[in-house]
């Protein structure tokens, strides 16, 4: 036999929209890159279904004791302020996001990422490859260590310059949690000419930018930074459920 | 219920494989799983060349139409170690994913879905991902019954059709221009 029937109605989650004026746009003029490729027809809305309301859990067996550690790599100990990175990941009704793959990459202290791309003349770095990779505990709480990335020079427009950041994956429990973004560092002095940080609405921009935190600076090892990351709220609102005689 | 206002997302840049290769992520089942098939496709740019450094994600339903998740309440699958997803980069020119055909998926509604794979589509130049569902053309008449594909244009429907390959099947992603797929906002 098939595992499929259709004849029930299913209590699924329902995941809410963003306010689309609190959300990045897909496209924005002055990051140039988005010219040819941030596509020009408005996107189709698509229900809520079982495809969309499951997601990949996975990550435990990607996630390897040292990978929060971006420290201590390739024999040796990575150039830079060290700095430890933790928040916790939590959906918009405030509930934590536990067990779920955090993804990190970043360039290196003094900007230069590890990538063929990536030749402007600034230093590679022989222990610091700029991954990481954590599962949030049943708290939703993830914790990196690594090295405070350096701002770098780009082609976008004259003089352009990325403040710094780290690069943020999600996966939370659902396709539609699913989120890629960026960590900045308060008071960046280069906020006023980065199109990708002034794409975000502002209404929305203090959420990317992470708060030092004294209370978890390492005394004599590490400064501390704290960022939450809020995904898409899941509220159990099941689908009618009585028989109403209208299936399809 | 006090509300969080959830948090903006940006572009996973051009060094996104730093972060984000998984050795055998485009692998959902090992190629020599009976019935595995091959996704393919090239993902083009509004001048119409291929995008070397976009990511394609999938997720799926296995064979039976159900997924390895607690929100599915159907229960376990029969595909122990089927976990639906998929990641692809695509410097080689394309993604390709190795996986099983999804079958049909109930709706919640009492209808069914036709075989589908939900796409996520990341690159430089996306502040956020592009979401797309890949059907397949030979699946005429599930097709013709799935009220997503029927809610759109024919001419648009044809762009989110898979035809079948020697291996699989192959469906084009266009960000723009004449033949620009259907996205959806979820």
């Amino acid at each position: 036999m098939t595992g499929t029937t259709s004849g029930s109605r299913l209590d699924l989650p329902r995941y809410a929209r963003t306010d689309a004026g609190l959300r990045t746009p897909v496209g924005y003029a002055d990051y140039r890159s988005t010219g040819l490729r941030a596509p020009l027809r408005t996107p189709v809305d698509l229900p809520h279904r079982l495809t969309e309301v499951t997601g990949p859990l996975l990550g435990e067996d990607r996630v390897t004791d040292t990978d929060a550690d971006l420290t201590r790599r390739l024999g040796g100990e990575a150039q830079g302020q060290r700095i430890i990175v933790h928040g916790r990941v939590l959906d918009s009704d405030g509930r934590p996001v536990p067990d779920t793959l955090v993804e990190v990459w970043q360039a290196n202290a003094a900007g230069r990422y590890r990538h063929v791309v990536d030749n402007w003349p600034a230093p590679l770095d022989p222990h610091f490859d700029g991954l990481g990779r954590v599962m949030t505990d049943d708290q939703g709480r993830y914790e990196f260590t690594t090295i405070r990335p350096g701002a770098y020079p780009w082609g976008n427009h004259h003089n352009a310059w990325r403040p710094a950041h780290i690069h943020f994956s999600l996966f939370g429990r659902a396709f539609t949690q699913r989120l890629v973004t960026q960590m900045y560092f308060p008071d960046d002095p280069l906020f006023f000419q980065d199109p990708i940080f002034n794409s975000i609405p502002e209404g929305a921009r203090h959420l990317a930018i992470s708060r030092f935190d004294y209370e978890r600076t390492v005394p004599d090892w590490a400064l501390g930074f704290q960022w939450d990351i809020v995904l898409r709220g899941a509220q159990q609102t099941p689908f009618e459920t009585e028989d109403d005689g209208d299936v399809a | 219920m006090t509300q969080l206002q959830t948090t903006p997302s940006a572009t996973v840049g051009p060094y996104l494989a730093i972060g984000l290769t998984w050795e055998g992520g485009e692998l959902v089942v090992p190629p020599d799983t009976p019935g595995a098939i091959w996704l393919r496709g090239t993902v083009f740019d509004g001048n119409g060349d291929p995008i070397p450094d976009a990511m394609v994600e999938t997720w799926q339903a296995d064979p039976d139409g159900r997924f390895d998740h607690p929100d599915d309440p159907r229960g376990a699958t029969r595909y122990p170690g089927f976990a639906g997803f998929g990641r692809s980069h695509t410097d080689s020119g394309e993604y390709a994913i190795c996986t099983l055909k999804p079958g049909r998926v109930p709706d919640g509604e009492g209808g069914l879905q036709a075989p589908h794979v939900d796409v996520s589509l990341f690159a430089r130049g996306l502040l956020d991902r592009v979401v797309t569902r890949i059907y397949f053309a030979d699946e005429a008449e599930a097709n013709a019954q799935d009220a997503v594909l029927r809610g759109l244009p024919e001419d648009r429907r044809q762009t989110l059709l898979a035809t079948p390959t020697d291996d699989g099947y192959r469906l084009d992603l266009y960000l723009q221009g004449d033949r620009e797929t259907v996205f959806f906002a979820v």
